[in-house]
Order: structure tokens, then sequence, then C-alpha cells
């Protein structure tokens, strides 16, 4: 049962649509990530959702309830903000209990309530401790201390580990996800970060232009883009050009570019131009593989090693695959064979 | 080296104009006052310090002045704060062009902008016109001391509005966000977030605001009544009138030090 829903939403910033008749729904409890690139309008959903932006158009339902024209203060929704937004001149235990006074909480209930909190983000001890005294890491854990303070239905992240350095980042998601999903919350989870966005959502929304290219769970979106935007925004993929030269039952013969025909999951028409996207680490060397390339430059990465093949027409496929200790990798100028294997073809247009 | 090199004209601004007249206040108050030229000799004498806090003239003079400062200072910040607020609300090219206007009246000089207020408040001047047209009877306002404390709200209004909008035009808009939120309405926001993260601008524009009224001489003589009797206008007595150096240095140091004081402790805030 959807239990955010947004439906139709459009906004645009004097005459540039930031939002184009969005429709987006998010189940209770599950984590929602809005992936996408800056400008594309993720923050100004989420400032709809919050309530600081009235849509020029649409709706926002939650549980049921139109929030539409709720302002901020009458919304179950709170939000944690990129840069925190702590208040400065209040201590952890203020800011934390912000929300809570704001309801009426007082004396022992709100101190109790204050604790537990911050026993949840693991702050014991921080209570009095003045904001600019405090780690960023420990003032992200308290910005979602107070984000969760008042119990919202909705609880928006707005690129939530941005701020922390990137060995930080790995430990603070963990802890966070953990959080949402121990106590069942609703999210939605505002990133440019990709790598993010899939370790971190049960479904992804990508964000292009004020539209959602594609909703879905992170390896379907990964794994079977809607078109050669979300292939690309959603890690490394090479795209190679052809025309579809015939096919039945769900699969599709195309004729590359580069000389080489190939099959690939899909439905197409014959003559049509299409693109065969593959990920780097989908392409495998093969004895027999039908593409061959020339060795141009090889990248070590530690655990796996990234090829970048020349094709007959120029245009390069990347491959990386696992290091293998004591095999010599391939030397530049070398021909390689490589296959792409049935299940790991895209097929993509424009 | 050149660090000192650099902060040497400060140095020298402030011995030379600030250290310096000080010093010869402060010798000129424990001077003797004579028939001579200039009208005093040098000694160690208390009698003029003493008179400072013994005269109950000298006394009431003060505490008139620092009645209205304090009057100036709270109207200032009453009618100041929602205009900065406004300043700082606006956008980005109303709010120069706003400011610009803030400061526009410096740009003529301080006393023609004072007398020009004689020709709104007299008698038959253009406050009292506008009130007859309107039919209403007139007031009495020129050489009072609500005269002169609009002339005083008036000349120091910009030394409020500009240190608060500094701070509310800096702060991060976003903790207001965060604020409502977290459930506060707008007024709540104000009082949580907005009106105490402005609160140095008020204390500096309250200091700017209080310290140069409470030693104003120009205003309670242009605008103010005889009974208008600001420590200002009593020092200006006992030199140009009186001709009692001694005496109006005397005055003039215990002033300078009763505003100090409080000023230093604003500062360390």
């Amino acid at each position: 049962m959807a239990f955010a829903r947004f439906i139709g939403i459009a906004l645009r910033y004097g005459a540039t649509p930031a939002l184009q008749g969005l429709d987006l729904s998010t189940e209770r409890g599950e984590i929602f990530c809005l992936l996408g690139a800056s400008g594309s309008g993720k923050t100004t959903l989420l400032k709809i959702a919050g309530g600081f932006l009235a849509p020029d158009a649409g709706r926002v339902e939650l549980d049921g309830q139109d929030i539409t024209r709720l302002p901020p203060w009458q919304r179950p929704v709170n939000t944690m903000f990129q840069s925190y937004a702590l208040f400065p001149h209040m201590t952890v235990a203020e800011n934390i209990g912000f929300g809570l006074r704001r309801m009426g909480m007082r004396g022992a209930a709100l101190k109790t309530r204050v604790a537990e909190l911050l026993t949840l983000v693991r702050l014991d001890g921080f209570a009095e401790r003045r904001i600019d005294t405090i780690s960023g890491g420990q003032q992200q854990r308290v910005a979602l201390a107070r984000s969760l303070a008042r119990r919202p239905k909705l609880l928006l992240l707005d690129e939530p580990f941005s701020a922390l350095d990137r060995n930080l980042r790995e430990e603070t998601r963990t802890d966070l996800l953990r959080l949402l999903r121990d106590l069942d919350i609703t999210s939605i989870i505002v990133t440019h970060d990709q790598e993010e966005a899939l370790s971190s959502a049960d479904r992804i929304g990508v964000l292009r232009a004020g539209r959602l290219e594609q909703v879905g769970t992170p390896a379907a979106v990964y794994e079977h883009p809607v078109n050669r935007y979300v292939a690309e925004f959603l890690g490394a993929a090479t795209l190679l050009p052809g025309t579809v030269i015939g096919g039945a039952d769900e699969l599709v013969r195309i004729a590359l570019n580069c000389g080489t025909e190939m099959v690939v999951r899909g439905n197409a028409r014959a003559g049509e131009r299409v693109l065969l996207g593959v990920r780097p680490e989908n392409v495998v060397a093969s004895a027999t593989g039908s593409l061959v390339g020339v060795v141009e430059t090889i990248l070590y990465r530690g655990a796996t090693q990234e090829i970048t093949l020349r094709l007959p027409d120029g245009s390069v496929l990347r491959m990386a695959r696992p290091v293998q200790r004591g095999a010599l990798p391939p030397q530049p100028g070398a021909r390689l064979h490589v296959a792409i294997p049935l299940d790991a073809g895209m097929l993509l247009r424009d | 080296m050149r660090r000192a090199l650099a902060v040497l004209p400060v140095w020298a601004w402030l011995v030379g104009f600030v250290a310096l007249p000080a010093v010869l206040i402060a010798v000129m108050a424990v001077s003797i006052s004579a028939d001579s030229v200039p009208p005093f000799r040098l000694g160690l004498s208390f009698e003029a310090l003493a008179a400072v806090f013994s005269d109950p003239y000298y006394r009431d003079g003060f505490l008139f002045s620092l009645r209205v400062a304090a009057l100036s200072a709270a109207a200032c910040l009453v009618l100041g704060y929602p205009m900065a607020l406004a300043i700082a609300r606006s956008a980005p090219r109303h709010r120069r062009l706003l400011l610009l206007l803030v400061i526009l009246p410096f740009w003529t000089g301080f006393l023609l902008r004072i007398t020009a207020w004689i020709g709104i408040l007299r008698d038959e001047g253009l406050l009292n016109a506008v009130l007859g047209a309107l039919g209403l009877p007139a007031i009495r306002l020129l050489h009072t001391d609500a005269a002169m404390l609009i002339g005083m709200v008036y000349g120091y209004l910009p030394f409020m509005i500009l240190p608060i909008e500094a701070r509310l035009s800096a702060a991060d808009r976003t903790l207001e966000q965060a604020a409502a939120d977290l459930g506060a309405s707008p007024a709540r926001v104000f009082l949580s977030v907005t009106l105490p993260l402005s609160l140095p601008g008020v204390w500096a524009g309250l200091a700017l605001v209080f310290v140069p009224v409470a030693g104003e001489y120009v205003i309670p003589d242009l605008l103010g009544g005889p009974g208008s009797l600001t420590i200002g206008r009593v020092i200006y007595e006992e030199f140009f009138q009186n001709n009692d150096w001694p005496q109006a240095a005397a005055l003039a140091l215990v002033l300078l030090l009763g505003l100090a004081l409080p000023a230093s402790l604003v500062r360390r805030r």
C-alpha cells in the first residue's frame, strides 16, 4: 500500500521547470533513494515533501492524508538537513529536545526521551555539550536524533553523508540504515552518489531534469536500466552503437558498428538504431569471444584491473576483471578476444 | 617587523587622537581654574571632580542623559529591528538599495539635517501644516524633550539597523527551516532561532546608539527645550559660558569613563 504519494507534482522557478508532473509513491517502512545529478530536482522534491515549497500543481499524500497545503510545522514529516542545521546557540540535548518541546513535552518526560535518543545514536554523555565542541560525525548523529525525536511518519534525509570524510561515511551509513530498519521508519534519502543509493535503498528513483527516468530496486535499476542516461549514471558502462537486423522471442540481433553481430534480450524493430550496453565487470576474456580489440590501457585498481580495448570501428570497450596473482596481465598493443554473455547485454536507446 | 609597521598608523591614530586628548582632559580636570589664558593653571586639585558627584545640577544632567540615551536606544531598537529584518529578508538587489537608503543621510551634514527638523517640528512647520490640513489641532513640539527624542532616534537609527541587519543577513536560513520542520510556528521560530542568533547585533546596536546619545550636544541644543539639560549641554555651558575648563573637563572625564566601562563589558561578550 502506498504510504507517501506524490501525484502530478509540478514546479517551476521562473521559466525553468524544476519538476514536471512527477508521480512517485513509497511503501510504509521503505527506504527510498532519490538519485540525481545536481539540478535534477531532487532537493526541490524534498522541500515539497517537507512543506518548504508549495508545488504549482499536484498533491502530496501521507498515510492517506492530503498534506499538500500543510505548513512544515504541522506536518508529521521531519528532515535531516544536508548541513545538519543544528542550532549553534543550544546544547546537544536542547537541539534534540527542540521538536519535543514544540509538542508540549517538558520536565522528566522530555529528559527521558532525549536520553533515549542520545543512547540510540550512541552519544550518551554528550547532552550538555555545545554543538561547536563535537566532531562532524557526532553532529551528524545529533541531527539524526533530532529528526527522529518526534517519531515522524516520513523522514527526509538530504545528502546525509556528504559532509563526512570518506572513511567515516561507510560506518555511518551502516549505522544509519540499521537504525532506520529497526525503527521501521519510512524514509526518502536524496543523494547524487550512485554507490550510496545502490547500497542503501530498498528502491531507487533516478531523477533527471525534473522527471523520474526509472524507479526500481537497486539491482533492477543497475542491471536493467531503461535508457542510456540511467545506464551511465549508475556506474560505468560501455555503449556500443549498432542496428537491429532481426529477432524474436524477446531476443534481438544487432549488427554493431564495429562489425560484430550480437544477440541481446529485449524488443526492437528491424532497422532501428540502438545501443548495446555492458558493464565493465561483465565483459569476459574468452578465446571464442566474437569481439576482438587491441589492448590500449591497463589500470591497476587493487582488487581489479581495468582494461580498455579499441575495437575495429574505433570505439572503446571497457572491461574490469579480478586481478589474478602471478598471472601476467595482457600487454598494451596485444589483441584480445572478449565476449558479452547474453544476460549481461543491455538493449538501450538514447 | 612588517606587521609592526602595518599597525603603526593605527597606534599613531589611537595615541594621537584618543589617548592624548583623554590625558589632556584628565590633566585639565585636576587643574585649578584661573583668570588667565588658557583659563586654568596646572595643579592637583580634586575639587572639580568632587563637584561632579556632589553638585545635584551635574548629577541631574547625568541622570537625564542616561535616561534619554536609554529611551533613544530602546526606541531605535523597536523601530530598527523590524526594518533590519525586512532589509535582510529582501531580494539581494533590493537589499543593496535599501542599505544605501539607510546610510544615504550621511551624505549630508549632521547639523544641517538636525536643523531641517526645526522646519518640520516648529509651530508653523510642516507637521502642523499637515495636521491642520487634516482638521487636527496643532501640537507644540519644537524645544521639548519629545522633539529632542525624535531627533535622537532620527539621527542614530542607522547605527541600530546596520549591525542587526548584518547579523540577520549572515545567519543561516536553514536553521529557521529546521526549527519550522521541528514544529515551531513562525513566531516560535523568531523567538527561538532568529532573535537569539541576532543578539550580538542587537548589543552592538544598543551600544552604538546609547554611547553617542548620552554625550550628544547638538540635538538637545537645537531641538530640546531649556529644561532638556543633557550632560552634553552642561559640559558646553561650563566650557564656553562659565569658562570653567577644569569643571568641564572633570564632567567630560567622568562621562568618558562611565561610558567606556559598560562598552568594554559588551565587547567581552
